[in-house]
C-alpha cells in the first residue's frame, strides 16, 4: 500500500507537470498580449495547437535521416524526467534519488546535445545555424548553472533537490550573498536556456538573431508537437527549479497526507502563476539582445554564480 | 536575532560588490548612471542599516548624505553633463568586458583571501565587510584602468569612493567630521574633473582620454 | 603474475614473428588476432587479481646486482585492466582496418612490442625495470608515429614526439635518482622506505609531475600529443590516446600516491590549476579543429586534464588527512580514465572507418556518412554521447564523482587549494560543455547533413571486424554508465592501498543507486534515468501512432524557403564553431577575422581570412627552438678547425679539469 502510494504520487507529478506545462506557456502569451495592450490568443490555445499538430502528417526532408525522426521523441522524454525530478508541490517523491541537480542539468545538456545534431541532420543553413549558436550559448549556460547548483549544494549540504528544498524550508539558511547571486545568476540562465527574451524570441521566425526556432526549423506535424511541448515542459520545469530553490515554502514532506499535498500543488500554482506573470513582464520591458551580446549576458551570470562559490569556499559566514 | 541583523549588512555588502560587477558589465553611458545612482542607494541602506545595528544616530547623516547627494545629485548632474557635451553613447572599453569581469573576480578573491586572515580578531560585522568594501574599492580602480571614456572614469571613482565608505562605517567609531571632510573632497574633486571635462571636452571634441595622449611630448 | 609477464614475453615474440611474416597476407591476422587473445588474457589476470594479494617476482636480469623486481598489486591491476582491454579492442578492430594498411611491416613488428612495454610499466617495481619499459613503450610509439612517414607532417611529428619522450624519460630518471637517496637502492620497496627531507621531496614531486605529465599531455608539455597521436594508424592512435596516457597517469600515481611521502599542498595547487587549464584549452583546441583525429588527440588533452584535476583534489585532501575525500576524488580519476580509454579508443575506431571509407580526415570533406555507414554512425554516436559526459552513459558518471568530490569542501586551511577549488569546478563544467559542443560538430558534420565531397557520397560500410569493435566498444559505454556502482566497487581494492579507505559499497543498493557518501547528500541512478527515459520514449512513440497520427511524407528541405540542392550551402565544421571561436578565440588563441565584402557590381569574390596563434607554443617553445638554433649555428663554427686546434680544446679541457679538482680539494 505504501508503495501504491508512493509510485501514485510519482505519477501525479510525472501527469501534473505534462498537463500544465502548456498552460503555463499560454500564460505568458496571454499576460504578454494583454501588457501590449492586445486580446492575444485564448489561455488553452498551446493545446489547441498541439491537438492539431499531432493529428497532422509530418512532412519530413528527403534526406533526413532516423536520427532526425527520433531526436523529438528523445527531446520529449529526457524533458519529461527531467521535469519530474524536481519536486513541485512535494519532496521525497519515490524516484527523486535516482538523479540529483548535477543529472538534472546534464539531462538538459542531453536534449540540447540531441537537438543540435537533429539542426545539423537535414543539412540546411538555417540548421546549422541555430545548431551552432545554440551549443554557444549552451557553453556559458551549463557552466554558470554548475557553479549555481554548488552555491546551494554547498550551504545545504546537499546536492539532493528533496533535501535542498527541505533545508531552504528551515531556519538553518537565513539571508546569505552567495544565495542572492546563485539567485540572480539562475534567472539569466533560465531565460537563456528557455530561449526567451533578450536572448532569443520563442514568437520569430526568419529573422536573423533566432536560434532554438532556426534549430527546429524542418520540424512538422507530431515531431514538431513533441518539440513545442518538451519547451513548454522545460519552461514549466526551470520555473519549478527556481521555486523549489528558493521560495520552497508550502511544499509537502515525504509521505504526508493527500491534503498537505493538495495544499503544496495550490501553493505551487499560484507560485508558478507568479513566475509566469513576472516573465511576462520582464519580457516587456526589455529588447532582444544582439546575439553576440549574450555571451557577455551570459558570462556575468556564471562570473555572479562562481563568485557566490568563492565566497562560499573562502568565508564560512556568507 | 543577532544572526539576522549579520546576514542582512553581508547581503547589502554583498550586494554593493554585485552593483559593482554590474557596472563593469554595462557598455551603455545611460545604464551606467543608472548603475551608479544604484551603488549609491544600496551604499546608503547599507549605512542605515550599520546605524541601525550600531546604534549610532550619525551614521544616518551618512546614510542621508549618500542618498541625496550620490544616489541622486551625481548621477543626475552627470547625465546632465552627458547630455550637454552630446558624449557617445557606447563606451569603449580597453579590454573585453568578459575578461574586465574575470579580473574583478579575481580581486574579490584577492581582497577576500587578504582581508580575512589580517582582520581574523575583529568584530565579526566588520570582518567581511571590510574585505567586500576592500573588493568593491579595487572594482571602481579596474573600472578607472579599463576605460576610455573620462566620464566612465568618474564613475568609477564614485565607486571606489563608495567602497571607502562602506568599510569606514563598517569600522565602529568613525567620527562624523572626517566623513562630511571626505563627502567634501569628494564634491571638490567631483566639481574639479566635472570643469576638467568641459575643458578636455573644448579643446579636443571628445572625452576619449586616448586622445589626450596624442598631444604628449615625442609621441604625436 | 606470471601469467601476464608469459603474456609480455609472448607479446615480444609475436613482435619477431611479425617481423618475418608481415608482408605476408597471414601476417596480419595472425599477430593482431594473437595480441587479441594476449590481452584478454591480461584482461582476465587484471580483473581477477585485483582484490587479491600482492604478488612479487625477481628475475635475474636488468642490473647487475639488484635483478629486475616485478610486482602486481591492486593499483597495477586496475591498469592493467585498461591496457588489456584497450589492446584487446584495438587488435580487434586492427583484423580488419589493418588490411588497407600500405607497408605492413611497418607497423605488425612494433605494435606487440608497444603493447609488451606498456603492461611491462605496470608490473615494475624498480626503477629500472621502470625506465626500461618506459623507453621501450616510447620507442615502439615513435616507430609507430613514424609508420606513414611519407604523409605531410608525419616526420615532424615523430621528430616532436621523440624529443618530448626523450625530456619525460629524462626528468623521471631525475626523479628516481633524487628519490633512491644515498644508498643508491633502485628498487621500489628501497625506496618507499627512505623518506626524502622537504628539499628532496619537492624536486622529486615536480619531476615526477613533468615527466609523467609530458607523456600525459599536460598543458604546456602536450604539444607532441595532438601532433604524434594522430599520425600514427589509426589503432594504434586509440591505443596512444587511449592507453598509453593512463600509464603516464599510473606513473603519476604510482610515485606521488605510492613511492613518496604525502605531498605538501602547494603541490596539489599546481596539478589543480595544470589540470584544469589543461582541460578547457585542450577542447577548445579539439572546438577548432577541422582534422578529425587531430580533435580526438586535442580532447584527450582535455580528458587528461579532468583526471589531473581528480588527481589534485585528492592530493589536496591527502595534504589535509582528508580520507573520504581522497578516497572520492581517487575513484572518480580512476573511473574517468577507464571511461576515457573506453570512449576514446572507440572515437579512434569511428575516425580510422571513415578514413578508410572516404580517404578523408578532413570534416569539411565529410557529411551524411550516416545513411551510408548505419554501425559505424552508431557506434559513434553512442561515443560522442560519452564523452560529452551526458547521462546516462559512462562518461557523465565519473564527472558526476568529481563534482561530488569538489562539493565535500572540507576545511582546507592553505589559500591555494581554497581558490582552486572552486575555479577548477567552473573550468570542469566549461570544459564539459564545450566537449558537447565539440562532438555535436564533429559528429554532426562528419555523419549528418549532404556529403561535401564524392569520396563522402560513396562511402562504405566498414569491416566486420572494425564494426565489432565499435560496436562492443558502445555496448561498455553503456554498461559503464548504468552501472556505475559496479566500477566503483571493482575499484575499492585499489582506493584500500592507496588510501587506506575505501567508499561504502554501492551495489548492495537495491535499486543499484550510486550514493557515494550518504543518499541524502547525493545520490544518482544511471539504470533507472535510462530506463525512463527509454520508457517514456517508447510509450510516447506508441501511444502517438495508435492514437494521433503515424503518416510521413518525404519532401525537399523545407529551410524557410531557400533551399540551395548545393552541398556546399550547408553549415560547415569552420561556420559551426565560429561563435565560440568568437567568444573564446579571440582571448585564448587571438583568433582574427578579416572579412573582404566587395561592394555591389564589384565581380571579385569575397573572402574571409582567419589567423590564431597557438599562445602556448609561441611562448614557451618556438623561444627554446630559436635558442637552439642560435647555439648551433654559434657551435656549427666549430666544425671546420684544424687538426691542431681541436687537440688543443681536448687539452684545455683536461687543464681545466685537473685545476678544478685542486681547487676543489
Amino acid at each position: 500500500m505504501d508503495m501504491m502510494g508512493a509510485l501514485l504520487t510519482q505519477f501525479a507529478q510525472m501527469a501534473l507537470v505534462l498537463g500544465l506545462a502548456p498552460l503555463l506557456t499560454g500564460l505568458v502569451r496571454k499576460v504578454k498580449a494583454r501588457l501590449q495592450r492586445r486580446q492575444g490568443p485564448p489561455l488553452l490555445q498551446p493545446y489547441r495547437d498541439l491537438r492539431r499538430l499531432f493529428g497532422k502528417d509530418v512532412v519530413m526532408a528527403e534526406n533526413a535521416s532516423w536520427l532526425f525522426r527520433g531526436v523529438p521523441y528523445v527531446v520529449f522524454a529526457i524533458t519529461w524526467v527531467a521535469a519530474s525530478l524536481i519536486p513541485t508541490f512535494a519532496t521525497g517523491l519515490l524516484f527523486s534519488w535516482s538523479g540529483d541537480l548535477l543529472v538534472i542539468i546534464a539531462l538538459f545538456g542531453g536534449v540540447r546535445f540531441a537537438q543540435a545534431l537533429a539542426g545539423l541532420d537535414v543539412g540546411t543553413s538555417f540548421g546549422g545555424i541555430g545548431a551552432s549558436r545554440e551549443v554557444m550559448i549552451a557553453s556559458l549556460a551549463e557552466p554558470a548553472m554548475v557553479m549555481i547548483v554548488f552555491s546551494v549544494a554547498l550551504i545545504a549540504g546537499s546536492t539532493q533537490l528533496s533535501t535542498i528544498a527541505v533545508f531552504m524550508q528551515s531556519d538553518a539558511v537565513g539571508l546569505r550573498v552567495s544565495l542572492a547571486l546563485a539567485l540572480v545568476a539562475l534567472i539569466i540562465v533560465a531565460i537563456s536556456e528557455n530561449g526567451r527574451i533578450p536572448v532569443d524570441n520563442p514568437a520569430t521566425h526568419l529573422e536573423l538573431t533566432m536560434v532554438h526556432e532556426a534549430m527546429v526549423l524542418e520540424y512538422s506535424g507530431r515531431h514538431l508537437a513533441m518539440i513545442d511541448l518538451a519547451a513548454s515542459l522545460k519552461l514549466l520545469a526551470y520555473a519549478s527549479l527556481i521555486i523549489c530553490l528558493f521560495l520552497p515554502f508550502g511544499l509537502a514532506g515525504a509521505a504526508s497526507s493527500p491534503l498537505d499535498y493538495a495544499a503544496g500543488a495550490g501553493l505551487w500554482l499560484v507560485k508558478l502563476t507568479g513566475a509566469g506573470v513576472l516573465l511576462s513582464v520582464s519580457e516587456m520591458s526589455i529588447a532582444k539582445m544582439r546575439v553576440f551580446r549574450v555571451p557577455n549576458f551570459l558570462g556575468a551570470a556564471l562570473m555572479l554564480a562562481l563568485l557566490g562559490v568563492l565566497l562560499l569556499f573562502v568565508s564560512r559566514g556568507m | 536575532m543577532h544572526g539576522l541583523s549579520f546576514d542582512i549588512a553581508h547581503m547589502l555588502a554583498g550586494a554593493l560588490v554585485l552593483v559593482s560587477f554590474m557596472m563593469l558589465y554595462q557598455v551603455r553611458l545611460y545604464a551606467l548612471l543608472n548603475v551608479l545612482a544604484l551603488h549609491a542607494l544600496v551604499l546608503s541602506l547599507s549605512v542605515a542599516w550599520q546605524a541601525h545595528i550600531q546604534g549610532s544616530p550619525h551614521l544616518y547623516v551618512t546614510a542621508a548624505i549618500a542618498l541625496g547627494f550620490k544616489a541622486i545629485l551625481v548621477p543626475w548632474a552627470l547625465r546632465r553633463m552627458v547630455f550637454r557635451m552630446g558624449v557617445h553613447r557606447e563606451i569603449e572599453a580597453v579590454v573585453s568586458v568578459g575578461l574586465t569581469m574575470l579580473a574583478g573576480m579575481a580581486l574579490v578573491a584577492l581582497s577576500l583571501e587578504v582581508m580575512l586572515p589580517v582582520t581574523a580578531k575583529a568584530d565579526p560585522i566588520a570582518r567581511e565587510d571590510i574585505a567586500l568594501a576592500l573588493s568593491v574599492v579595487l572594482i571602481g580602480l579596474l573600472m578607472m584602468v579599463t576605460r576610455r571614456n573620462a566620464v566612465s572614469q568618474v564613475v568609477g571613482f564614485m565607486s571606489l569612493e563608495n567602497g571607502i565608505n562602506l568599510a569606514a562605517t563598517g569600522a565602529r567609531g568613525m567620527p562624523l567630521v572626517v566623513e562630511i571632510s571626505i563627502a567634501f573632497s569628494i564634491l571638490i574633486a567631483f566639481i574639479v574633473i566635472g570643469i576638467f571635462l568641459f575643458r578636455i571636452r573644448e579643446r579636443f571634441d571628445t572625452v576619449d582620454v586616448g586622445a589626450l595622449d596624442k598631444f604628449r611630448g615625442g609621441q604625436g | 603474475m606470471e601469467t601476464v609477464l608469459i603474456a609480455i614475453l609472448c607479446l615480444l615474440l609475436l613482435g619477431m614473428i611479425a617481423a618475418v611474416t608481415a608482408r605476408m597476407p597471414i601476417g596480419r591476422v595472425l599477430t593482431y588476432g594473437g595480441c587479441l587473445i594476449v590481452c584478454l588474457v591480461i584482461l582476465g589476470t587484471g580483473l581477477t587479481s585485483i582484490a587479491g594479494p600482492i604478488q612479487r617476482l625477481t628475475l635475474p636480469l636488468g642490473l647487475p646486482g639488484s635483478g629486475t623486481h616485478l610486482r602486481l598489486d591492486a593499483l597495477a591491476s586496475f591498469f592493467l585492466v585498461l591496457t588489456g582491454l584497450g589492446g584487446a579492442g584495438a587488435s580487434l578492430f586492427a583484423i580488419g582496418y589493418g588490411r588497407h594498411e600500405e607497408e605492413p611491416a611497418r607497423v605488425l613488428p612494433f605494435y606487440p612490442v608497444f603493447l609488451a612495454g606498456m603492461n611491462l610499466v605496470i608490473l615494475a617495481d624498480d626503477a629500472f625495470t621502470f625506465l626500461f619499459a618506459w623507453e621501450l613503450m616510447s620507442i615502439s610509439s615513435w616507430a609507430l608515429v613514424m609508420a606513414q612517414h611519407r604523409e605531410d607532417g608525419n616526420a615532424h611529428a615523430a621528430f616532436v614526439y621523440m624529443l618530448m619522450a626523450a625530456f619525460s624519460g629524462m626528468t623521471l630518471l631525475l626523479a628516481f635518482g633524487l628519490l633512491a637517496g644515498p644508498s643508491g637502492n633502485y628498487a621500489f620497496d628501497a625506496i618507499r622506505a627512505v623518506s626524502p627531507s622537504n628539499g628532496l621531496a619537492s624536486a622529486a614531486l615536480l619531476l615526477a609531475l613533468i615527466g609523467t605529465g609530458a607523456k600525459a599531455g599536460l598543458v604546456p608539455l602536450h604539444v607532441w600529443l595532438p601532433l604524434a597521436h594522430p599520425a600514427a594508424p589509426s589503432h594504434v592512435s586509440a591505443l596512444m590516446s587511449g592507453v598509453m596516457t593512463k600509464i603516464a597517469i599510473y606513473g603519476f600515481v604510482r610515485i606521488v600516491f605510492d613511492l613518496l611521502p604525502t605531498p605538501p599542498w602547494w603541490f596539489a595547487t599546481i596539478v589543480l590549476v595544470l589540470g584544469g587549464i589543461t582541460a578547457v584549452l585542450g577542447v577548445l583546441h579539439a572546438m577548432l579543429e577541422r582534422d578529425m583525429k587531430r580533435l580526438l588527440a586535442f580532447s584527450t588533452v582535455e580528458n587528461i586534464g579532468i583526471v589531473f584535476v581528480a588527481l589534485g583534489l585528492a592530493l589536496a585532501f591527502k595534504a589535509n588527512a582528508f580520507t573520504t575525500g581522497v578516497t572520492l576524488a581517487l575513484t572518480g580519476a580512476f573511473f574517468h580514465a577507464l571511461n576515457h580509454t573506453v570512449f576514446k579508443s572507440l572515437l579512434f575506431f569511428g575516425a580510422g572507418a571513415v578514413l578508410n571509407a572516404t580517404g578523408h580526415r578532413d570534416l569539411e570533406r565529410l557529411g551524411g556518412l550516416i545513411h551510408r555507414m548505419p554501425r559505424t554512425a552508431v557506434a559513434v554516436l553512442v561515443g560522442c554521447i560519452a564523452i560529452s559526459a551526458l547521462p546516462p552513459l559512462n562518461g557523465f558518471a565519473s564527472e558526476w564523482l568529481i563534482f561530488q568530490a569538489i562539493l565535500l569542501r572540507p576545511e582546507l586551511p592553505q589559500w591555494g587549494p581554497k581558490l582552486a577549488l572552486p575555479v577548477d569546478g567552473a573550468l570542469l563544467a566549461l570544459a564539459a560543455a564545450l566537449a558537447a559542443a565539440c562532438f555535436v560538430r564533429a559528429f554532426g558534420i562528419a555523419f549528418l547533413g549532404r556529403p561535401r565531397s564524392p569520396a563522402a557520397e560513396q562511402a562504405r560500410e566498414t569491416d566486420i571486424w572494425s564494426q565489432a569493435a565499435m560496436l562492443i566498444f558502445a555496448g561498455l559505454c553503456l554498461l559503464g554508465g548504468i552501472l556505475p556502482g559496479v566500477v566503483i566497487d571493482f575499484l575499492a581494492p585499489v582506493l584500500q592501498a592507496l588510501s587506506g579507505a575505501r567508499i561504502a559499497p554501492q551495489v548492495s543498493d537495491a535499486w543499484l543507486t550510486v550514493a557515494p557518501i550518504t543518499a541524502s547528500r547525493s545520490s544518482y541512478n544511471g539504470l533507472l534515468v535510462f530506463l525512463f527515459i527509454s520508457g517514456s520514449a517508447v510509450l510516447t512513440v506508441a501511444v502517438i501512432h495508435r492514437f494521433a497520427s503515424s503518416g510521413l511524407r518525404r519532401a525537399p528541405p523545407w529551410d524557410c524557403g531557400f533551399p540551395d540542392p548545393n552541398p556546399a550551402t550547408q553549415y560547415t565544421a569552420a561556420s559551426f564553431d565560429q561563435p565560440i571561436r568568437r567568444v573564446y578565440g579571440a582571448v585564448v588563441f587571438r583568433t582574427r577575422e578579416k572579412v573582404d565584402m566587395p561592394s555591389p557590381g564589384d565581380t571579385r569574390a569575397a573572402s574571409i581570412a582567419k589567423t590564431s596563434h597557438d599562445t602556448i607554443w609561441e611562448l614557451a617553445y618556438a623561444p627554446i627552438a630559436r635558442l637552439i638554433l642560435a647555439v648551433a649555428t654559434v657551435l656549427n663554427l666549430m666544425q671546420h678547425l684544424t687538426i691542431r686546434r681541436y687537440l688543443g680544446f681536448v687539452f684545455a679541457a683536461l687543464v681545466i679539469l685537473l685545476v678544478s679538482l685542486t681547487l676543489w680539494q
